[in-house]
């Protein structure tokens, strides 16, 4: 049993009918228990990053998630917001604190090309940087993105870097692998058979 | 590059699927779950349901008619129709909406578009715009699916909405709406250059090229029709194929088999 953590926000119920699709037992919960108990961890989540952490915070998750991932390294596939969580910081509305798992911050999409529309919504071509199982037998990979912030990841981190996406000259991060942690800050809920076979892929991973 | 995205748009009245005729609903099409069943398998890029309806009564009808799509639909669904609070937004993410889109409570209330941006993210948060010209060929904004005239400036009102938070606009000229005529390439072109956020054109789309025309004329980030994909197989992928014959930046037409679950009874569903 996977589960998909329940912190209000975001569209929990996609990421449920993805996983439901592919035949896996999950479960939308917040209770330490059931999330103790599960083989892998879902943090999915669009919205404000410090609303999303608060509510984590409120529920009592932010301590469940650190002894499940980074003490007991049960897997974790964090989409989005659940990959800006990671970073240290986040500048969305004022400076807020993140899971500090990985070492960068979050911050807006600008360019110096004043053309390119902000939020980043659509599909875009994503390049892989780094063999990585979650893209495995994917050969297009082309996501969709729904995002205004985005990671800065500090160089002494690049190692985990596992896709980019060039948006309007702006060099998005769009994934991260980094030892029981997968992250996308594109929906592979939402792309399509590309998307499902990345979370087929993160499931055969814990199998 | 990001693509342009082509988007049907799913008119359901009173539990069916409907055209749309300058705002008038007529010809039942079909059930939803068939009209997003076809278009999840073929090459759009989203889809968007609006719940047309007049009655309330069928309101707790379209909820269950979202939580079986959602089901069946592995990319981005925005749901939208007389949404007035957020409550009524939470409840339509629960079902399985990943965007909502609002248009008349935004303009009765503006801090609407504040107060539901701020709690679910502007990317989440359409605002559609229903404009129409007057006896003096002047662009203004209605609600009430068409039967209020607001008299304000579309312009103005994008760009408010833009202040606003809102993630993205669609925008649909009432008078060409199910006309055939192409969109109102001026309409779109004039709130697309002057917006920073993603606008998805829509209203009167009657031959492919007036998709093309739409992004490249219009300046449009998406493309939306509804009628033209109606009756006809494969139009989706069809539209698609043009588009990129025309040279368009968009996801290549494909087939995709997706093992969809089971299909639900029609009286499972309404």
């Amino acid at each position: 049993m996977i589960v998909i953590i329940d912190y209000g926000m975001g569209n929990i119920r996609s990421i449920y009918n993805a996983f439901t699709l592919l035949e896996k037992e999950v479960v939308i919960s917040d209770n330490p228990k059931i999330i103790s108990d599960s083989e892998a961890i879902i943090l999915p989540g669009v919205g404000a990053f410090s609303d999303g952490m608060n509510n984590l915070r409120k529920k009592g998750l932010v301590n469940i998630l650190n002894e499940e991932v980074i003490d007991k390294k049960k897997p974790y596939l964090g989409i989005c917001l659940g990959l800006e969580f990671l970073a240290e910081r986040s500048y969305e509305g004022g400076t807020h604190q993140g899971l500090g798992w990985i070492k960068g911050e979050i911050i807006k999409i600008e360019s110096k090309n004043s053309s390119i529309k902000v939020p980043h919504i659509g599909w875009d071509d994503t390049k892989i940087v780094k063999n990585d199982v979650l893209f495995n037998e994917i050969e297009e990979p082309i996501y969709y993105y729904l995002h205004s912030y985005y990671l800065k990841l500090d160089p002494r981190e690049n190692n985990i870097l596992t896709s980019i996406c060039n948006y309007g000259g702006v060099e998005i991060i769009s994934s991260i692998h980094k030892n029981n942690i997968f992250a996308t800050q594109f929906h592979p809920e939402k792309s399509q058979e590309t998307g499902l076979k990345l979370l087929k892929n993160f499931l055969e991973t814990i199998s | 590059m990001l693509k342009n995205r082509l988007i049907p748009s799913v008119i359901v009245n009173n539990g069916n699927v409907v055209q749309s005729k300058q705002f008038k609903h007529t010809n039942v099409v079909s059930n939803a779950i068939t009209a997003v069943d076809f278009f999840n398998s073929w090459a759009v890029d989203e889809i968007i349901v609006l719940d047309v309806s007049r009655h309330t009564d069928y309101r707790d009808n379209f909820h269950r008619i979202i939580e079986g799509l959602s089901k069946r639909c592995f990319i981005p669904l925005t749901v939208g129709g007389w949404i007035k609070n957020l409550d009524e937004i939470k409840r339509f993410l629960a079902d399985g909406a990943d965007k909502i889109c609002i248009n008349t409570q935004a303009i009765i209330n503006p801090e609407f578009i504040k107060e539901s941006s701020n709690m679910f993210g502007s990317q989440c948060i359409i605002v559609s715009i229903d404009v129409k010209k007057n006896l003096n060929d002047k662009y203004e904004v209605f609600i009430d699916r068409g039967r209020k005239n607001t008299g304000l400036d579309p312009l103005e009102w994008a760009v408010k909405v833009q202040d606003y938070g809102a993630g993205e606009i669609l925008l649909t000229s009432i008078d060409r709406d199910g006309t055939k005529l192409g969109y109102d390439l001026e309409l779109i072109r004039m709130i697309s250059e002057k917006i920073s956020i993603p606008v998805i054109a829509f209203g009167g789309v009657g031959k492919w090229q007036d998709l093309v025309d739409g992004i490249t004329i219009g300046k449009a980030d998406a493309v939306s029709a509804a009628n033209i994909f109606h009756y006809t197989e494969h139009s989706t992928f069809n539209a698609k194929e043009y588009m990129v014959k025309a040279g368009l930046n968009v996801r290549m037409p494909k087939f995709y088999k997706l093992p969809t679950p089971r299909k639900p009874k029609y009286n499972e569903i309404f």
